[in-house]
């Protein structure tokens, strides 16, 4: 039985988020109607000539720089031929002989918490393409140029990845990072970074490559896993079944979670890449580089490294707070104000994160500011409100937008530690129910532990979840002596 | 009237002599009367010509004229204009009408010139002789059985013909200069970049390069003046600020060093040609210029390098007329394929289809490196070359072509028609300014001499030509026109 490895190296389609297209003045903005962002360049209309968006570069360059890379103070923009209705020049402008970012390493860490460095080969500026649609038009198909001319990065892996686990962790770095720099806006479903994943699998041991296939266009991470996953399985099936793994580009299908051949690349595509002689060599001087790093925020890795040690949080939960920037904004800006690091994490983590993930929101778009939050938490240390009622609070903040005191008033969820008043409802409590105080009394301490509970749930019904739980507690013991 | 220079019709304009609408008439009816015999305009633009002129006049009247105001001029059909039919004479495009100005077009537009009409030219600018056009091929006014020379034939006839008094064209390996030539006028191709592509249909774009054509030289340099200057728009127009090409035209040149390159005149150059360049640069000897011999060998492997390099870029720029979005589309596609392949097909010509092949070849895998980048290679040591003989000397001089006109019925095979440019490309190699202006005739046809400056020296070209045309006439020659019919 030959034991298998698994050789992984992965293409990513990083779209920036400049406000223009990389060559024209177009907006770029997601979900116009169709064809009313392309401008006569992006149409590629006879005459017209493309200009470098300078924002682009710089993103790029920023990119280059967060992760160690070199930067090609002298890149090149070449054509790319091909025949496409949706590529309205016949040939994508893109970078090849000359890339801007060259090298680099981004770190990932497994679940296990083992570490590992992932070689970037180089990151290239490009074009996107614009979108053909074959569905409603009478088996003709439309097609769409307001994606045409989106300014991309193509990050480009070395087949440093061993398993889907760590093409994962590598898949969730890079958004991170290229989240948390703001040049991508992360949202996946958008189509705003794509994977294509380069798999072939090999003899433990065999050091050459095996025969690998590229599977295009992931846009989730589940998808992406659940991909190299099942093309691993199948290319081991092919082989010990004493077949040839067919180097080929297949397309996954995340409705029925299949792929299947796309095209067979028998001989390599001749694309007759040359440099573009409408757009002259992009310079960037040392000192353009200079400032562009001085401005990077704290990426990633460093963050989650901070929140460690400065907030003292678990591994796991630093994380997941760093993943996305705006995220760890969020988190350090609902800390600052509550003063309590842990209870924001737990806030963020979970409700927050259950409310937006039910709502299809970004954080960006919370309906519960960081402030607000900060606030409840704030109510919740001080006694004011009970961690339950924090929770109705917080749904009515999400609902209506009034700030957490506001609403505690309104509703009047103010906690009651007023001992006098507490002792009055436990009283009541008692008074209501003769035979179970009866019964307590009358059962051996083991099972009084099971049957306290009764009467805390009476107390806080009876308070409308206003009692502070830890005096109702102290009240009962009490009275429940006798 | 239509003897005048733009610089004579300005003169008249200004004082009232007629106004910009007698000069639209005027040449509007030249136009209809001689262009069925020459095919020289794909498109006559006679309504809006005659509203532009009343504009011009308004304009006149308010005190609002420049320079340029009230003058015609017509537009190689490869500059972009909104709402007016541009084809660059090749049935791909014979549908196509741009919502867009060309910047060439934009910027005489506001200059207050009057456009006639669009003219013919060779198929996507591909050729020497004009007889590659959809629109058929463009005579030559002195002898309509021969050739204007291209690819901006049909600029170059018209102006000959004085159908209009100016007209613009593009150079890409002599595609100004040579019909130019071989028609008897002025036609000047700046230094690469000077004059912004924004709206010129490509063929080569590290050449390609627009430019004046007209009878003198005076009137390239006020054309210059408007259409010179950085345009945003074109990535690779230049910075450099544009000069008052007039101001200099009237400096002599006494001192001048006009390198002449033996290459220029080699043993089997025509004595026709020769001799009437050789008497040029006599004249310019005796205005005070100094002739140098000089030796440019560089200059054999000018032909192969531009070949190679035009048919790539050239191969690439055609990849966007695909059927789909503008231009011809053929009828029923089956699938995707068959409306890129039959549209192509049906809308190139012969001479467009054997450049993308040749294009597509020289891009391909298998020779970029022993073609394209040797080709680049090669080009950078032209440029040099020329570069630094220009630090020896101001000018260089020659004939612009080997030959006079060529008739329709010599057959020329592709190879020897980009000899004929041998002259002429390595100004679009090395991206330098170069004129070509008339010295005399051969057998009645023009002979035309060529100046090569350095970058952005396009000030001592006209000057150096006006100069020489103040002591001759060969610019005032016309050519006799057939009856109208």
């Amino acid at each position: 039985m030959i034991e298998w490895e698994t050789v992984i190296g992965l293409e990513v389609h990083v779209q920036l988020t400049t406000a223009s297209k990389i060559f024209s003045g177009s907006s770029t903005a997601f979900g116009a109607e169709p064809n009313s962002q392309a401008s006569l360049i992006d149409l590629g209309l006879p005459g017209t000539l493309p200009s470098v968006n300078r924002a682009a570069i710089e993103q790029a360059i920023s990119f280059g720089l967060a992760i160690g890379a070199d930067i090609n103070q002298r890149s090149v923009f070449e054509r790319k031929h091909y025949f496409y209705p949706d590529s309205p020049k016949g040939y994508q402008t893109t970078q090849n002989d000359e890339p801007i970012v060259k090298g680099g390493a981004i770190e990932i860490e497994l679940e296990n918490g083992e570490r590992k460095t992932i070689r970037i080969h180089h990151a290239h500026l490009e074009e996107d393409a614009g979108k053909s649609s074959h569905e409603g038009f009478q088996g003709n198909s439309g097609i769409d140029l307001n994606r045409a001319g989106t300014p991309l990065i193509e990050v480009v892996s070395e087949p440093d990845m061993r398993s889907a686990e760590e093409a994962v962790a590598f898949a969730r770095a890079l958004y991170s990072i290229v989240t948390t720099l703001g040049v991508c806006d992360g949202k996946m479903a958008q189509g705003s970074l794509r994977f294509d994943v380069n798999v072939s699998v090999r003899p433990k041991g065999q050091e050459e490559f095996g025969t690998r296939t590229e599977t295009k266009n992931l846009n989730s991470f589940r998808f992406m896993e659940a991909c190299i996953k099942q093309e691993v399985a199948r290319q081991i099936d092919v082989l010990e079944d004493g077949g040839n793994v067919v180097q080929e580009t297949r397309l996954y299908n995340g409705d029925t979670h299949t792929a299947r051949s796309l095209r067979v690349k028998e001989d390599a595509d001749d694309y007759r890449y040359f440099p573009c002689p409408d757009i002259p060599p992009v310079v960037v001087s040392s000192e353009d580089i200079e400032a562009l790093k001085a401005a990077l925020p704290e990426l990633p890795e460093a963050r989650k490294a901070r929140f460690v040690s400065e907030y003292e949080l678990s591994n796991y939960d630093a994380t997941q707070l760093t993943t996305e920037r705006h995220t760890a904004d969020y988190f350090e800006a609902v800390a600052k104000h509550c003063g309590d690091a842990k209870l924001a994490a737990n806030w963020v983590l979970g409700d927050v994160a259950g409310m937006l993930n039910q709502q299809e929101l970004s954080i960006t778009d919370s309906p519960i500011s960081a402030e607000q939050l900060g606030e409840l938490i704030t109510r919740i240390k001080d006694g004011t409100i009970s961690g339950r009622i924090a929770k109705q609070v917080f749904d009515a903040v999400c609902e209506s937008g009034k700030s957490p005191d506001a609403i505690i008033e309104e509703q009047g969820l103010k906690q009651v530690s007023d001992s006098g008043a507490l002792e009055k409802i436990v009283d009541q409590v008692l008074a209501d129910n003769p035979e179970q105080v009866e019964a307590f009394r009358a059962a051996e301490e083991h099972r009084q532990k099971r049957m306290f509970g009764f009467f805390v749930g009476q107390t806080m019904r009876l308070s409308q979840g206003k009692a502070n739980p830890q005096q109702v507690n102290q009240i009962l013991q009490e009275k429940l002596k006798g | 009237m239509h003897q005048l220079t733009l610089t004579q019709l300005q003169q008249g304009l200004a004082n009232g002599d007629f106004t910009a609408t007698d000069i639209a008439e005027h040449y509007l009816s030249r136009i209809e009367a001689h262009d069925p015999q020459l095919n020289s305009f794909i498109t006559i633009t006679a309504d809006q010509a005659l509203a532009q002129a009343k504009a011009a006049d308004k304009a006149r009247a308010k005190g609002e004229a420049g320079p340029l105001n009230g003058l015609p001029i017509a537009h190689k059909d490869m500059f972009c204009t909104q709402g007016v039919k541009t084809t660059s004479a090749s049935r791909m495009l014979d549908n196509f009408v741009p919502p867009y100005n060309a910047t060439v077009v934009e910027r005489l537009q506001q200059a207050g010139m009057v456009m006639l009409g669009k003219t013919n030219m060779d198929e996507f600018a591909m050729g020497s002789s004009n007889t590659t056009s959809f629109y058929g091929a463009v005579k030559n006014p002195w002898q309509p059985d021969c050739v204007p020379g291209g690819s901006s034939g049909g600029s170059a006839a018209a102006v000959a013909a004085r159908l209009t008094p100016a007209a613009t064209g593009s150079d890409t390996g002599g595609s100004i200069r040579q019909p130019a030539a071989l028609t008897g006028i002025t036609g000047l191709k700046p230094t690469y970049g000077r004059i912004s592509r924004w709206g010129m249909i490509a063929l080569a774009s590290s050449m390609d390069q627009a430019g004046p054509m007209a009878t003198t030289a005076e009137d390239c340099a006020l054309l210059l003046n408007a259409l010179a200057g950085h345009d945003n728009k074109d990535s690779t127009s230049a910075t450099q600020a544009a000069e008052d090409y007039t101001q200099g035209l009237q400096q002599p040149i006494s001192g001048l060093r006009i390198g002449v390159p033996e290459e220029f005149f080699p043993e089997t150059l025509s004595s026709g040609v020769a001799n009437p360049v050789r008497a040029a640069l006599s004249l310019l000897e005796e205005q005070g210029a100094v002739l140098v011999p000089i030796s440019l060998p560089c200059l054999a492997w000018v032909v192969p390098t531009y070949t190679a390099l035009v048919a790539a870029e050239a191969c690439s720029n055609l990849s966007r007329f695909d059927g789909v979005r503008f231009g011809h589309q053929c009828d029923n596609p089956k699938d995707i394929e068959d409306l890129f392949t039959r549209s192509r097909s049906e809308g190139f010509g012969a001479n467009v289809k054997e450049r993308i092949l040749l294009g597509n070849s020289m891009l391909s895998v298998e020779n970029y490196q022993r073609y394209y980048v040797k080709a680049q290679q090669v080009r950078r040591l032209i440029s040099q070359a020329l570069t630094e003989a220009l630090q020896e000397v101001d000018l260089i001089a020659g004939p612009t072509t080997p030959d006079v006109a060529f008739g329709f019925d010599d057959k020329q095979d592709p190879v020897s028609m980009n000899l004929s440019d041998t002259f002429t490309i390595g100004a679009n190699l090395a991206g330098l300014p170069a004129i070509s202006f008339p010295v005399g005739f051969e057998q009645g046809l023009p002979v035309g001499a060529q100046l090569i400056g350095g970058a952005f020296k396009e000030a001592q070209l006209l000057q150096v030509v006006h100069q020489y045309q103040q002591a001759t006439q060969w610019h005032q020659e016309t050519p006799k026109l057939g009856a109208a019919q």
